[in-house]
């Protein structure tokens, strides 16, 4: 029963940060670095909470948080890949505005109660002990990250359009002199990004509290973005980052409950830890970092004609 | 990364109170002017808890005293640095009293009150004060007595789950009054304890309440801000109290009653302290019996339970019960306070000890 429980938190806690990676993994490797995603979960949850609360339909509430995501990926896009402007800082630009945007729309939502998006069990399969009620008596969104995982791998790694996507985050003159569309390939991902990130944020505000509350993705973008860069722009890495991250989360509130005694402060710290020191053994083999990282990413592309 | 973010969101909630305070400082004093009253907030107002019962108050002042106060605020102020940045802006605009609403401001509030002696700064739940440094704060240490009580009763497991904050004098006397209540009617009542160093994060205290639950816990206390506990609770199927605000609609099924903060009386009072010049320094206690400490309206408990939550009330709104009375032990069994005698204040604003009967380390 414990460990059940145990589990099934532990996805809780996993899959937003696993989706708002995957969609940010995919951006990176375009040789696109969008630090907005924090801002984008947290417009991907108002948006999402205030679909759901005023359709009364909680499965609009997820597609119009992937879509605010997206929303705010375009913008973020137009000024990077279209007017060049600096990365970094037009990322950090959209955290500060998602977080203030999201406040000002959610100003009226505050103190309603929302609608959680119900389980959908799948026959046989969840009733398997332990695993079963954790992975397959879930909500949409918890199987839609397992198939986002499994769809970008695919994509990125088997697919003619993956290879494509990747030489442009490889060296995007090189994707130009071949007659890509390097800005219209990076455009296409980031707002994929934003769209994965929407769904992170609508995770948020639609399953695991259904409630909206200012500032309420605490970080959870950041998270997501670290682990991208430590999973060596792998996806099934950085979805093993995600759980992992989730796990020592969900078994440190445990461990204290437990009665077991170590400083809070030091257990609130361990989460970060865990993650950082297992990524970093993981990322140590350098062959396969320096053949992982984008070698452009980060730096805008101007065609020259 | 993080740190950069939180700096350039500080940075720009500074710049914020600059711009609020140029155009608010243009009009000079004058006799009937009226008082600039600022407020200062470590959540955003709609966490539905700590903050926005602060808020609230700050509203009904303006609509109490209407043209004779002006009133500004910023939420979500990081306390230490960010915060002495924010209170040296409204001291340097103008404000005549500036309320600082977290413990984690103390040492902030007295590095800048002592630099602008002609503004009043007030903070809440610390223990320093200075010639215009006053502080402010509730027993709601009261109000923990009585959820200890329901608890105590209405609790089937034994087991009570205990979300806490930080471990600061306010929660951990908090932890002992409630723990105290709930011996008094259940000597085999057990309390786990989690501690999720934030008074703001609702999916991270949904989570803490999930794995309470899981550890089976039936009755849920928290001493954060947000509304995220009840909210798990109702959908576990236990039941649990709010905190700081009702948050009844949050939770109908779970709430048992919640600590209602309310703060408006003392707001009232100093404000209009200073349009009559009377304001002066000091130690401000509200308690259950001035009306600063008050209760969610009981629900989902037993008829005997709410008799009993109703008598504990109206025993400490009488000064016949006191939560700290002795006999009192702690961990290792010694006699903290003795029987016949009550805790004074000063150990119950202080205290840095756990009672007998908290199966758990106390946190350093």
């Amino acid at each position: 029963m414990l460990l059940e429980g145990i589990l099934i938190t532990i996805v809780g806690a996993a899959t937003p940060i696993v989706l708002a990676a995957i969609g940010e993994l995919v951006v990176e490797r375009s040789g696109v670095l969008n630090l907005g995603v924090e801002g984008m979960m947290i417009m991907g949850a108002v948006v999402g909470f205030g679909v759901s609360l005023t359709t009364g339909n909680p499965y609009l509430g997820v597609v119009a948080g992937a879509f605010a995501g997206v929303g705010m990926a375009l913008l973020f896009g137009f000024f990077t890949i279209y007017l060049a402007s600096n990365q970094v800082a037009t990322g950090l630009a959209l955290t500060l505005l998602g977080l203030g945007l999201a406040g000002l729309i959610g100003e009226s939502f505050v103190g309603t109660p929302g609608i959680k998006l119900e389980p959908i069990t799948i026959p046989l399969l969840s009733t398997i002990p332990f695993i079963g009620p954790a992975l397959f008596d879930r909500d949409i969104l918890v199987y839609a990250s397992f198939v986002i995982v499994a769809g970008v791998s695919y994509g990125l790694f088997k697919t003619r359009a993956g290879l494509i996507l990747r030489a442009t985050g490889e060296n995007a003159e090189a994707a130009h002199a071949l007659g890509r569309d390097v800005r219209r390939i990076r455009m296409a991902a980031v707002a994929f990004g934003g769209l994965c990130a929407g769904l992170g944020g609508a995770y948020l505000s639609l399953v695991l509290t259904a409630q909206w509350t200012e500032g309420m993705s605490a970080g959870r973008g950041w998270i997501a973005l670290a682990i991208v860069v430590f999973a060596t722009w792998l996806p099934w890495r950085a979805l093993a980052g995600a759980y992992l991250f989730g796990g020592v989360i969900i078994l440190q509130l445990h461990a204290q409950a437990f009665g077991i005694r170590i400083p809070p402060q030091a257990m609130t710290m361990l989460p970060y830890l865990a993650t950082i020191i297992a990524l970093v053994i993981l990322s140590r083999n350098h062959a396969l970092m320096r053949r992982n990282t984008p070698a452009a990413l980060g730096r805008a592309f101007v065609p020259d004609r | 990364m993080k740190t950069s973010l939180k700096t350039l969101a500080s940075s720009i909630v500074a710049l914020g109170a600059a711009a609020g305070i140029t155009l608010g400082a243009v009009g000079f004093a004058q006799a009937d002017d009226p008082v600039k009253a600022a407020f200062v907030y470590v959540g955003p107002v709609s966490d539905h808890g700590w903050s926005y019962a602060h808020d609230q108050a700050r509203l009904a002042l303006e609509e109490e005293l209407g043209a004779e106060v002006e009133t500004t605020f910023l939420e979500s102020v990081p306390e230490g640095a960010d915060a002495v940045r924010a209170f040296e802006r409204l001291a340097r605009t103008g404000h005549d009293i500036i309320f600082a609403t977290s413990f984690g401001y103390m040492e902030s509030v007295q590095e800048v009150s002592e630099r602008f002696p002609d503004v009043k700064f007030e903070h809440a739940t610390g223990y320093l004060s200075g010639d215009n440094f006053a502080n402010y704060n509730g027993h709601f240490y009261e109000g923990r007595y009585v959820l200890g009580k329901i608890a105590g009763m209405e609790t089937e497991t034994n087991t009570i789950g205990y979300i806490a904050s930080y471990a600061i004098p306010e929660v951990i006397s908090g932890i002992n009054a409630f723990m105290l209540g709930a011996q008094s009617v259940n000597p085999d009542v057990e309390v786990k304890i989690i501690w999720v160093n934030t008074w703001y994060d609702p999916p991270r205290e949904g989570e803490a309440a999930n794995a309470l639950v899981d550890q089976g816990a039936d009755i849920l206390v928290q001493h954060t801000d947000s509304t995220a506990q009840l909210q798990v609770a109702q959908e576990r199927g236990v039941r649990g109290f709010g905190n700081d605000s009702d948050m009844g609609a949050f939770a109908p099924e779970a709430q048992l009653t919640a600590i209602v903060n309310n703060w408006t009386p003392y707001y009232v009072e100093r404000v209009s302290a200073i349009a009559e010049g009377t304001w002066e320094t000091g130690s401000a206690m509200g308690s259950m019996e001035n009306g600063m400490v008050q209760m969610a309206p009981f629900a989902n408990m037993s008829d005997e339970t709410k008799a009993v939550a109703e008598e504990t009330m109206a025993g400490i709104i009488a000064g016949d019960i006191h939560p700290f009375a002795g006999p009192i032990f702690n961990q290792e069994g010694e006699l903290i306070v003795a029987d016949g005698e009550v805790a004074p204040l000063d150990m119950i604003l202080s205290m840095n000890f756990y009672i007998q009967g908290i199966d758990d380390a106390y946190p350093n």
